[in-house]
């Protein structure tokens, strides 16, 4: 059964503190209903909008808060998982945030087109005195759209 | 707990003629990416001519862990050598496909089938 309130987190901005985040997520997709691959998609996605945190909204900083904030979406039965961050850190401009060309091979760069590719919903908004919230969902796929091409 | 206590996930190194193969283990992800692109940069100085890394210990692997391997695998391009990655689990096969290095990479189901 999935929880019926939000289940929110505060974590210091380590690297230490992911494996904690993964797991708790890899459960919260068990419970709304999401298949494997559509739980890798979310974890990995939480995963790289949380080293981004880490690297540029905090400049790599260890010390300073992320809010994790996840709730099962639809009435009656889940319809999938919104995850929301937040921090506090240096706010981008979300008309900046962007996928970059994969056809360029090189380090780097790859998480918001990951996160693009994994989530059906990707948006960033500055937060109310400083730091971005995050906003992220993933709907759990219709018998139609689960069926293989 | 996987890495050693450097940081390092790569468990292993071993030789077969001039090939060298790499055992990886554990989740890599930003805290022990450093590690691990520093543990591959270092075979280059053992000059292989081919570099085969066991990823079939690896559970999760995040885009500062593929960049590690990316950097390798320039480096490896720069030199004229070669390196394939095997045993890919399901999770870390799906992020070389979403990022579309699994057709950038020389990639084999295991060690075995790198090796013949």
């Amino acid at each position: 059964m999935a929880p019926n309130k939000p289940i929110r987190l505060t974590i210091f901005s380590t690297p230490c503190c992911l494996p904690v985040v993964r797991a708790a997520l890899e459960k919260m997709c068990e419970m709304v209903g999401l298949d494997s691959r559509s739980a890798g998609g979310v974890v990995l996605s939480v995963d790289e909008a949380l080293t981004n945190v880490i690297r540029h909204a905090y400049g790599g900083a260890w010390d300073k808060p992320i809010e994790i904030e996840l709730s099962v979406i639809g009435d009656s039965a889940p319809a999938g998982l919104r995850v929301c961050l937040r921090d506090y850190g240096r706010a981008v401009d979300p008309s900046q945030i962007r996928s970059r060309d994969l056809s360029d091979v090189r380090p780097g760069g790859l998480g918001v087109h990951i996160m693009q590719q994994c989530m059906d919903c990707v948006e960033y908004r500055p937060a109310e005195g400083g730091g971005t919230i995050l906003t992220m969902v993933k709907r759990i796929p219709t018998k139609e759209e689960g069926k293989p091409q | 707990m996987s890495a050693d206590a450097t940081g390092s996930p790569v468990r292993a190194i071993h030789w077969r003629g001039q090939t060298v193969i790499v055992e990886v283990a554990g989740d890599i992800d930003l805290s022990v990416s450093p590690a691990f692109q520093h543990a591959l940069l270092k075979l280059l100085d053992r000059r292989p001519l081919r570099i085969v890394i066991n990823l079939a210990a690896v559970p999760y692997m995040d885009s500062s862990g593929v960049a590690s391997l990316v950097k390798l695998l320039a480096r490896v391009r720069k030199s004229g050598l070669s390196m394939c990655l095997t045993g890919l689990t399901e999770r870390v096969r799906s992020v070389f496909e979403i990022t579309r290095l699994d057709s950038v990479f020389v990639i084999f189901g295991t060690e075995t089938e790198a090796l013949r």
